[in-house]
C-alpha cells in the first residue's frame, strides 16, 4: 500500500555520538522486512525515530514520497504509520475492548465512526480468538502472550499502511511467537500491509520476511533477501551471532 | 550518586577535615555573624529593630523549611503551625514559671532571675512542643510522597483555629499572652526595649540556625541528599530513608519552634490568627525566593517577606482611601505570587544562585544551594 | 432522632458538593498526575464572574452557565500558558507554582472586588421541608443534590461511554502509547483541566450560599475537605471520591451538630491522617499508583 523511505537519518541522545548515522533504507510497498541486529545496534531508536518519539538530528522520513519529518507522532499515525512498541504496550487500566476501540479511532487519517469502528474491532476478535473471550477483562489481568496479541490487534485494527514492530517475540513462549508471526504474515499477504519487523529472534523474523536488513552500530551492513541471509553462515556469524 | 559512592563519601567525609576543626570554624563564624548582627542593632531606630527581630524569627522558621524542602524534597505547607506550637509552648511554660517564681516570693520576682528563668524554661517548652508535633508529622512524612504530605500539612494549618478553640489552655481565637521580657537594669540606660528584643531574637535565631548549618554540611546533610536523590540506592548504602526523613522533619520543626519563640517574645502574644494559611504560604515563598536549600537565601527571603508588606503599605498610603484599602495586604501577596512563579519556572536556584554567580559571594559557603 | 435525621440529610447535601469538588481533583489528577493546590482559588474566580453576571442580568442560570464557561477557560489558560512551562520531573515545582497562583488569584480578587464578604442569595429557599414534624432537606439542598447527581452522571457517561472519554482515560494512564494510537495527548490534558475547573467552579458556586458569603477564600475549607475525601477515596478513583465525599460531608455535619462547628475540621484532619497512615493510596485505589 505504501512505501517507507528513510534518507540520511541521523539520531542521537543528548550530546553523545549519534546512535544512527546517515541511515538509508527503503521498505517498498507491501514488503515484509526484518530488521536484525544485536542489542544496541539501533533498532529501537530507528523505529521510535520513525514515529517521531525521538527527534532526528538530520535526514528525512518519507511515506509514499510525503515528508513526515516535521509531523508529530499523532499526525504520523494519522498518515498511516503504526508502531507496536517494545514491551507489551497494552493500557492495563483499560479493558481489551477499550484498547481495541482506542486503536480503531483513526483509520487512514479519517475519524473512524461508530459502525465501521465496531466492525473493524469485530474482525480482530475473529483473528485473535482468545481476545474475543476476554473482551471485558482489564488489561492487567491478561497473560504476556495475550497482551502482545492485543498490542498487535490494536495496531492492525487501525489499518495502517506501514506497520513497525519492535521485538514482538520478547519473553514469549515459542508457540505464541509462531502464532503471532503467522497472523502478521497472513495479514500482510491479505491486505498488502508494509511491515518493518525488528527482531532478535532471527529465524522467526526471517521465516515471515521477504527481506532482511542487518543493522550494526547504527549502519546498515547487510540488505539481502531473507532466504539468502538465513543461508549465509558468514553473515550470520559476523552480525547475528549464530 | 550511586550506593557505592555514597558509602565511600560517608566513610571518608570526616577524614578530610577533622570534625573538631570544622566545628570550631563553624562556631567562630556563627559567633562573628551574631556579634555583627547585634552591633547592627545600634544603627537602627526602634521600629527597624522591631522589624529586624520579626525577620529573625521568620528566618529561623524559613531556614528549617528550606533545609527540609531543599535537602529531602519534603514540602510542608504547615510550618506556621510548627511556629505556633513553639510560640504556645514558650508562652505557656514561661508564664507558668514566672507565676511560680512570683508565688514563692509573694511578689513579682525581679532581677535577672525574674526574666531569664522563664525565658529559658519557655524556650525548653517550645522545643518540646514543636519537637513532638514535628516528630508526629515526620513519622507521617516518612510514609508519604510529595502531594500527600503537602495536603496533610495544609489541612493542619486550616485546622489550627479549631485546635486552639478545642484545647482550653490555648484560649481559642484570642490566644495566650507571653510574659514581657524587660530590658535588664544594667542595659536599660544603653538600649531601648525594641533593641533588647532584637538582641534576644538574634541570639535565639543563632541557636536555631547554627545547628542547621552544621547539619547541612555534615554527614546528616549528605544522608538527606542521598535519600532525596535515590531512596533505593541510599538504602543499599545502609541509610534508612524513613529515619532520615523523620529526623529532618524534627530538626526543621525545632528551628520553626524557635522562630515561634522569637515572635512570641517580640509580640508578647500567640494567637491562631497570626499563624494562618497566608503566613504559612509566605514561609514557603521566602524559602523559594531565597533558593531552596540555601540558608543565606532563607535570610534574604525572611527579610523580604517581613519588609516588603511594609514597603507596599508605605507606597500605597498616598492613594485614595478606597483603593489603598483594597491594595493593603493584597498587593504584596500578588507580587509574592508572581515572584514565586517566575523564580520556580525561570530561575530555580532562587536569589542565592544569583548571588553565587557574582564574584563577591562566590566563595561564601553560606549561599551554597542544594537544588540541582 | 429528629436531630440525627436533620443532620444526616444536610450532611448529604454538603457531601454532594464535597464529592463534586473531590471529583474535580480526581479529574485533574488523572489528566496531569498532580494534585492541583490552586483548585480552590481557580474555582472561586468563576464564582465571582457568576455573581457579577447574575447581578447584571437578574438570572441565576446565566450566572451558573457563565461560571462553567469561565471555569473551563481558566483551566485551559492555566494549563497551556503556565503549567506547561513547569518542569515535570518531580511534583515539587508544580505545587510551588500552584501556591504562587493561589496568592495571585486570591489577592487579585480581593483587590478587584474588595476583601469583604458579599452576601449571596440561593435561587431556592433554604428553609427545610418538614416531614412528620422533622426538618429534612431544604429546597436548595434538594437542588444541590440534583445538580450534583446530574453532573456526576454526565461526567460518568462522558468518561466511560464516549470516544473522547476513552481518549482522556488512555492519555492519563499511558501517554506515549496513546500518542502511538493517534490520540492528541496534550489536547486531552488541557481538556481534563477544563472539565476539572468547570466542575470545581460549579461545586464552589453551590457551596457559597450556604456559607458566610462570597470572598476570595470561600472555597479554601472546601478544598481541604475535598482533598481529604479524594485521598481517602484514592486520588485515581472517581467512585472513591463520590463515596468519600458523601462520608466526609455527613461526618462533618454530625460532628458540627453534636460537638461544635469548630471540631469539624479536626475530625476531617484526624480521618485524613489515619487513612494516609494506614492506606497511603486511599481506600478505593485499584492498584498502587504509578509513580507520580
Amino acid at each position: 500500500m505504501s512505501t517507507l523511505t528513510i534518507e540520511k537519518l541521523t539520531v542521537g541522545y543528548g550530546d553523545g555520538a549519534p546512535v544512527l548515522d546517515g541511515l538509508e533504507l527503503e521498505v517498498p510497498d507491501g514488503a515484509v522486512v526484518a530488521l536484525l541486529g544485536a542489542n544496541g545496534a539501533g533498532k529501537t531508536t530507528l523505529l521510535r525515530s520513525l514515529m517521531g518519539l525521538v527527534p532526528a538530528r538530520d535526514g528525512r522520513v518519507l511515506l509514499d514520497g510525503a515528508d513526515l519529518t516535521d509531523l508529530s507522532t499523532e499526525d504520523r499515525v494519522r498518515r498511516g504509520l503504526g508502531l507496536v512498541p517494545e514491551g507489551r504496550s497494552v493500557v492495563v487500566e483499560l479493558t481489551v475492548a477499550e484498547n481495541l476501540r482506542l486503536g480503531a479511532l483513526w483509520k487512514k487519517g479519517r475519524k473512524n465512526k461508530g459502525p465501521a469502528r465496531e466492525a473493524a474491532v469485530g474482525q480482530m476478535y475473529e483473528l485473535f480468538e482468545p481476545l474475543a473471550r476476554r473482551r471485558d477483562a482489564a488489561g492487567h489481568t491478561l497473560s504476556g502472550g495475550e497482551r502482545q496479541m492485543l498490542a498487535l490487534a490494536r495496531a492492525l485494527v487501525g489499518e495502517p499502511d506501514v506497520l513497525l514492530l519492535d521485538e514482538p517475540s520478547l519473553g514469549l513462549a515459542p508457540l505464541v511467537v509462531a502464532q503471532l508471526l503467522g497472523v502478521l504474515r497472513d495479514q500482510a499477504a491479505a491486505t498488502g500491509l508494509t511491515v518493518l519487523l525488528a527482531e532478535q529472534n532471527v529465524t522467526g523474523a526471517l521465516s515471515v520476511a521477504d527481506r532482511g536488513v542487518v543493522l550494526s552500530l547504527g549502519e546498515v551492513v547487510a540488505d539481502r533477501p531473507a532466504a539468502e541471509l538465513a543461508a549465509d553462515p558468514a553473515l550470520r556469524h559476523a552480525y547475528l551471532g549464530f | 550518586m550511586s550506593a557505592h559512592d555514597l558509602k565511600t563519601r560517608l566513610r571518608t567525609r570526616d577524614l578530610r577535615t577533622g570534625p573538631k576543626t570544622r566545628g570550631t570554624k563553624l562556631l567562630l563564624r556563627a559567633g562573628l555573624l551574631t556579634v555583627l548582627a547585634l552591633g547592627a542593632t545600634f544603627l537602627l531606630d526602634p521600629y527597624r529593630n522591631y522589624q529586624l527581630a520579626t525577620s529573625a524569627g521568620v528566618f529561623a522558621a524559613v531556614a528549617g523549611l528550606t533545609l527540609l524542602v531543599g535537602l529531602t524534597g519534603q514540602l510542608s505547607l504547615g510550618h506556621a503551625v510548627l511556629m505556633a506550637a513553639g510560640g504556645y509552648g514558650y508562652a505557656l511554660t514561661a508564664t507558668w514559671v514566672a507565676g511560680t517564681l512570683a508565688g514563692a516570693d509573694g511578689e513579682v520576682a525581679d532581677g535577672v532571675v525574674g526574666w531569664l528563668l522563664p525565658l529559658l524554661a519557655g524556650v525548653a517548652g517550645a522545643l518540646v512542643t514543636a519537637g513532638v508535633l514535628g516528630l508526629l508529622l515526620g513519622l507521617a512524612a516518612a510514609r508519604l510522597r510529595g502531594p500527600y504530605l503537602a495536603g496533610l500539612t495544609l489541612a493542619l494549618v486550616i485546622a489550627l483555629p479549631s485546635v486552639a478553640s478545642t484545647i482550653p489552655a490555648l484560649s481559642g481565637a484570642q490566644g495566650v499572652s507571653a510574659p514581657f521580657v524587660p530590658v535588664p537594669d544594667a542595659l536599660s540606660a544603653l538600649i531601648a526595649v525594641e533593641q533588647w528584643h532584637a538582641w534576644l531574637a538574634i541570639l535565639v535565631t543563632a541557636c536555631a540556625v547554627t545547628p542547621l548549618v552544621a547539619l547541612r554540611s555534615g554527614r546528616a546533610g549528605l544522608r538527606m541528599r542521598a535519600v532525596h536523590d535515590d531512596e533505593t540506592a541510599s538504602r543499599l548504602a545502609g541509610v534508612d530513608p524513613g529515619r532520615v526523613k523523620t529526623g529532618a522533619f524534627v530538626i526543621s520543626s525545632l528551628a520553626a519552634g524557635l522562630g515561634g519563640v522569637v515572635l512570641a517574645i517580640v509580640t508578647q502574644q500567640v494567637s491562631p490568627g497570626a499563624y494562618g494559611l497566608g503566613f504559612s504560604l509566605l514561609l514557603v515563598v521566602a524559602a523559594v525566593v531565597g533558593g531552596l536549600g540555601s540558608l543565606g537565601g532563607a535570610a534574604i527571603g525572611a527579610v523580604l517577606v517581613t519588609v516588603l508588606p511594609w514597603v507596599v503599605d508605605q507606597a500605597t498610603a498616598g492613594l485614595p482611601a478606597d483603593l489603598s484599602h483594597r491594595l493593603q495586604g493584597n498587593l504584596e501577596i500578588v507580587l509574592f505570587g508572581v515572584v514565586v512563579i517566575v523564580v520556580t519556572i525561570l530561575w530555580p536556584g532562587g536569589l542565592s544562585r544569583l548571588l553565587q554567580t557574582t564574584k563577591f559571594f562566590r566563595n561564601t559557603k553560606l549561599f551554597q544551594n542544594t537544588e540541582r | 432522632m429528629e436531630r440525627l435525621v436533620f443532620l444526616l440529610s444536610t450532611g448529604l447535601a454538603r457531601g454532594a458538593v464535597l464529592a463534586l469538588f473531590a471529583l474535580s481533583l480526581v479529574i485533574v489528577y488523572r489528566a496531569a498526575r498532580a494534585v492541583n493546590f490552586a483548585q480552590a482559588a481557580m474555582a472561586i474566580v468563576p464564582v465571582y464572574v457568576a455573581f457579577a453576571v447574575t447581578a447584571a442580568s437578574g438570572s441565576y442560570w446565566f450566572g451558573l452557565a457563565s461560571a462553567l464557561v469561565v471555569g473551563a477557560l481558566l483551566g485551559a489558560v492555566v494549563e497551556r500558558w503556565l503549567l506547561r512551562l513547569v518542569p515535570q520531573d518531580n511534583p515539587l515545582p508544580g505545587i510551588i507554582v500552584a501556591i504562587g497562583l493561589v496568592m495571585v488569584l486570591q489577592a487579585g480578587l480581593a483587590i478587584a472586588f474588595g476583601p469583604d464578604h458579599r452576601p449571596v442569595h440561593a435561587p431556592f429557599s433554604q428553609r427545610p421541608f418538614e416531614i412528620a414534624g422533622v426538618g429534612v432537606l431544604s429546597p436548595y439542598d434538594l437542588f444541590v443534590l440534583v445538580v450534583a447527581a446530574v453532573v456526576m452522571g454526565a461526567l460518568a457517561i462522558l468518561f466511560n461511554r464516549t470516544t473522547i472519554g476513552l481518549q482522556l482515560r488512555a492519555a492519563a494512564f499511558a501517554p506515549e502509547t496513546s500518542r502511538l494510537l493517534g490520540v492528541r495527548v496534550p489536547r486531552m490534558v488541557t481538556l481534563g483541566w477544563m472539565l476539572s475547573i468547570a466542575t470545581a467552579a460549579l461545586a464552589a458556586l453551590l457551596l457559597v450560599p450556604t456559607g458566610l458569603g462570597l470572598d476570595p477564600h470561600a472555597a479554601d475549607v472546601l478544598f481541604v475537605n475535598a482533598f481529604a475525601a479524594a485521598v481517602i477515596g484514592g486520588l485515581d478513583s472517581p467512585v472513591g471520591a463520590l463515596v468519600a465525599g458523601l462520608v466526609v460531608g455527613v461526618l462533618a455535619s454530625l460532628v458540627t451538630g453534636y460537638a461544635s462547628a469548630a471540631t469539624a475540621p479536626l475530625a476531617v484532619l484526624a480521618l485524613l491522617t489515619v487513612v494516609l497512615l494506614v492506606r497511603p493510596h486511599g481506600l478505593f485505589a485499584a492498584r498502587e499508583a504509578r509513580t507520580a
